[in-house]
């Protein structure tokens, strides 16, 4: 009689651990997909910001139809690539971000625009657009970091196995083409 | 008779700890909006402040809180802010229209940062948590060597005429001890909680914003500055980034206060090797030896790298000149005055109850609609 007894204690509490483990892998995906979803929407916000900045550009730089055209450019291409893989898109957010900082170093040389009140806004939520584009891209991948521990190591390891959690994708190509960014010299 | 009092002792402990229970409720429950509301905290929109609302918006990204904390600001030229809410979902913070104006945006994103993250790291309820069980120790306390002291005098008359006074004057001696002690133990508990608390909040920022020198710079401004908050009290102390009662030339390790020293803070930020929990630990420990600071569960061995200081974000960052108007034209918003500019620069500020259609500059004279 005994052992049956024991036999269910022990089935119960391996229910329970299998229970309690397959609860957390599924609120660190689901943090994965929330911190996605925020990167998303910031980048989506920065294509928009940016027809309205080079409309309030346009006027005041008369020499920098080159620079304005390379932002317009990028822009275009990283909203085709919104809905490509990870790595295309990743690649053509890196080169607006490049683009787009070349834009804001030039805007020194011309203090008109900078007395501009409906550019300095435009510029102070484009500032924190990419700043929340790198923050959200970091949360992502501490989650994604999270996770990935999670779905490999004993014993979540076991249930994310049994329930088929796969480990999720880094997003930090860009990191390496903002490191690139030009720094522009003020010495004219 | 002697029945009915300590019947009666028993339901003043009751009471007592009842009374202190509902306090802590109410504070905990109500003390968000008592806190805004006795340091006039005025609610922002986005539009208000872009600045500020945007930063906040940055690091809530960047901490993963889910929901966006409501942002105040105090008209008040002393260095200070605080966070406040019970849960995350209900969360405030609220700056001072002085430290507003002197932070740059990586320093904002540092204090704002630490803020954040006791929202995040649920201080609020801690803390509260941590006044109602001491404070229940402490009148506990109270009480049973209140019991033992009159158990002392008054059974010990009958027991030292068979002649055995010696050990009622040990437990009246130990009593009394007790008596002294045990608020002041629970005292530097909850201080030493609370300290524990902003050493997190420090490495919190620090991990949010992978910039530890950014809080490090913000507190230098707050160390330099010597006006106190006029609406602080001691109950909301632990809340704020520095104590707001803190005296210049205080000690290195002073148990006192609901704070680390502001020096200390700004050492252990600038060792940091990165950006981690465990980089924070490890600063931490080279300047007092030993055990850590970090709840040892936070703790992995990893390092974050520090970012580098973004150079087109200072290219396009307001000055000080500039971040003082910026706050200042906030502040004539929020109490519902109408900006208007003339061609000549004067700004002029036309208030709520002006009922004139038109205003003239006193500067130059010209007239404007409104």
């Amino acid at each position: 009689m005994v052992p049956v007894y024991v036999i269910i204690g022990i089935v119960v509490v391996l229910a329970i651990v299998l229970w309690i483990l397959y609860n957390g892998l599924v609120r660190l995906r689901n943090q994965v997909k929330n911190a996605w979803a925020q990167i998303d929407v910031q980048l989506k916000r920065r294509h928009d910001l940016i027809p309205n900045l080079v409309e309030t550009v346009k006027g005041y730089m008369k020499f920098e139809r080159e620079t304005l055209e390379a932002v317009t450019k990028a822009r275009n291409i990283a909203q085709q690539a919104s809905s490509a893989g990870a790595g295309e898109r990743a690649k053509a957010e890196g080169d607006l971000s490049s683009a787009l900082s070349r834009l804001l170093a030039v805007v020194e040389r011309y203090p008109d625009l900078k007395a501009n009140q409906n550019f300095l806004a435009l510029q102070e939520e484009l500032t924190s657009t990419e700043n929340k584009i790198s923050f959200s891209r970091q949360f992502y991948n501490d989650s994604v970091l999270k996770y990935n521990n999670q779905t490999q190591m004993v014993p979540s390891n076991i249930a994310a196995r049994m329930f088929g959690f796969k480990a999720g994708e880094f997003f930090e190509v860009t990191l390496a083409a903002e490191r690139e960014a030009p720094k522009v010299s003020f010495t004219q | 008779m002697c029945y009915w009092s300590s019947l009666a002792i028993s339901w003043g402990l009751i009471i007592a700890i009842l009374l202190w229970v509902i306090l802590s409720l109410v504070g905990y429950f109500q003390g968000d909006s008592i806190l805004l509301g006795m340091s006039r905290a005025k609610k922002i929109k986005p539009d208000d402040h872009p600045r500020l609302y945007n930063v906040v918006e940055e690091i809530k990204i960047a901490s993963g809180l889910e929901k966006m904390p409501d942002i105040y600001i105090i008209d008040d030229p002393a260095l200070n802010a605080f966070a406040t809410g019970r849960d995350p979902n209900r969360a405030s913070v609220a700056i001072t229209s002085g430290l507003l104006q002197k932070l740059n945006r990586d320093e904002l994103q540092g204090v704002i940062g630490h803020e954040l993250a006791h929202i995040k790291n649920r201080d609020v309820l801690l803390m509260a948590m941590c006044s109602v069980l001491l404070g229940t120790i402490v009148i506990l306390a109270w009480y049973g060597s209140r019991m033992a002291l009159f158990g002392a005098m008054f059974g010990g008359r009958r027991s030292s005429s068979r002649g055995g006074g010696g050990g009622n004057i040990i437990i009246l001696v130990v009593a009394l001890a007790f008596m002294i002690l045990a608020p002041i133990f629970a005292q530097l508990i909850y201080l030493a909680i609370s300290r524990k608390r902003e050493y997190l909040a420090d490495a919190s920022s620090a991990l949010y914003t992978r910039y530890p020198e950014g809080l490090a710079s913000a507190l230098e401004k707050l160390a330099s500055s010597t006006s106190q908050l006029k609406s602080a009290n001691q109950a909301t102390a632990p809340m704020y980034i520095i104590n707001p009662f803190r005296k210049k030339g205080l000690k290195a390790s002073d148990l006192t206060s609901t704070h680390p020293p502001i020096s200390e803070r700004i050492r252990i930020l600038r060792a940091m090797a990165g950006a981690s929990f465990y980089n924070y630990d490890q600063a931490y420990r080279q300047m007092h030896g030993g055990k850590g600071v970090i709840p040892a569960t936070s703790l992995a061995a990893e390092t974050v790298p520090i970012a580098t200081a973004r150079l087109e974000a200072e290219a396009g960052e307001p000055n000080e000149l500039q971040r003082a108007r910026e706050t200042s034209d906030a502040m004539w918003r929020l109490s519902n005055y109408n900006t208007i500019t003339c061609d000549c620069g004067a700004k002029l500020r036309v208030p709520p109850n002006f009922k004139e259609p038109q205003i003239k500059c006193p500067h130059c004279g010209r007239i404007h609609q409104i």
